[in-house]
């Protein structure tokens, strides 16, 4: 078969998304980070279970349940915006709908990371 | 250039339907699906801390709708796609060293994720029946 990239396009290396192996690794190093904060979440969410509200901010509030709770969270958020952009990009042809679902996608991700991330801290600092 | 230089159509690779399904198709499938759950999840994850964070009345709405079957069974299918995610995505690191493309070995990881997937989700509601 033919190539049917022009040379210019072969030199630079960056396909058709034109960022190259960033998003497949960025999917990789947020994946491996979320391996261990993933199981981490998992605990909590069963030790949280059935708690009373006090009882459950008492435990959020405390560092090592905080700081690991707002990276699974923030990196989550990124893994999931790059996990549906991929299959955004793979069933989504119309351009104007590609575009707009992909810009829905961005943003619903940083009102999910944002709103977290605010109430974890609201919680910690005892608001 | 004036004149784009490929005015034929492009050629397209064939898609599902065309080809056996096998399992490893399967879990590539269950794989996107899953983290396609997993999206949802992390927005009732991110309301139901706005609702730790905020007045009582909605974390106790909350708590109501997590204690009832319907909660508990959304509950135990989230459990289920973590797992099945998070082995599915092991599995793309072992594929990533370049190990375990071979036919019979994929096939057996993609049976191996399932398995996997199921056991750890009845361990976790196990663990958390008697312990908790």
């Amino acid at each position: 078969m033919s190539n049917m990239r022009t040379p210019l396009r072969t030199v630079r290396g960056l396909g058709a998304a034109k960022d190259g192996t960033t998003h497949f690794w960025l999917t990789r190093v947020s994946g491996l980070a979320l391996v261990p904060l993933t199981l981490f979440a998992v605990g909590l969410a069963f030790a949280l279970i059935g708690k009373d509200q006090a009882a459950v901010r008492a435990v959020i509030a405390q560092p090592v349940v905080a700081i690991p709770l707002i990276l699974f969270v923030v990196i989550g958020v990124e893994h999931m915006r790059l996990g549906i952009q991929e299959s955004i990009a793979d069933y989504i042809h119309g351009e104007l709908l590609k575009v707009l679902t992909l810009v829905a996608n961005t943003a619903c991700c940083l009102v999910v990371g944002a709103a977290s991330v605010f109430s974890i801290l609201l919680i910690a600092f005892g608001a | 250039m004036s004149q784009p230089t490929a005015t034929r159509a492009r050629p397209v690779s064939p898609h599902l339907q065309i080809y056996r399904f096998t399992p490893t198709m399967a879990m590539s499938i269950v794989h996107r699906i899953t983290g396609i759950v997993l999206y949802f999840g992390m927005l009732l994850l991110a309301a139901w801390l706005v609702a730790a964070a905020s007045g009582g009345v909605w974390f106790e709405r909350a708590g109501w709708l997590l204690g009832s079957w319907f909660g508990v069974a959304v509950l135990v299918g989230f459990t289920w796609a973590v797992w099945h995610h998070l082995f599915g995505g092991i599995r793309h690191f072992i594929w990533d060293t370049g190990v375990g493309t071979e036919k019979h070995t994929s096939t057996l990881l993609a049976w191996l994720t399932l398995v996997a997937s199921l056991v750890c989700t009845a361990a976790t509601w196990a663990v958390y029946l008697v312990w908790f």
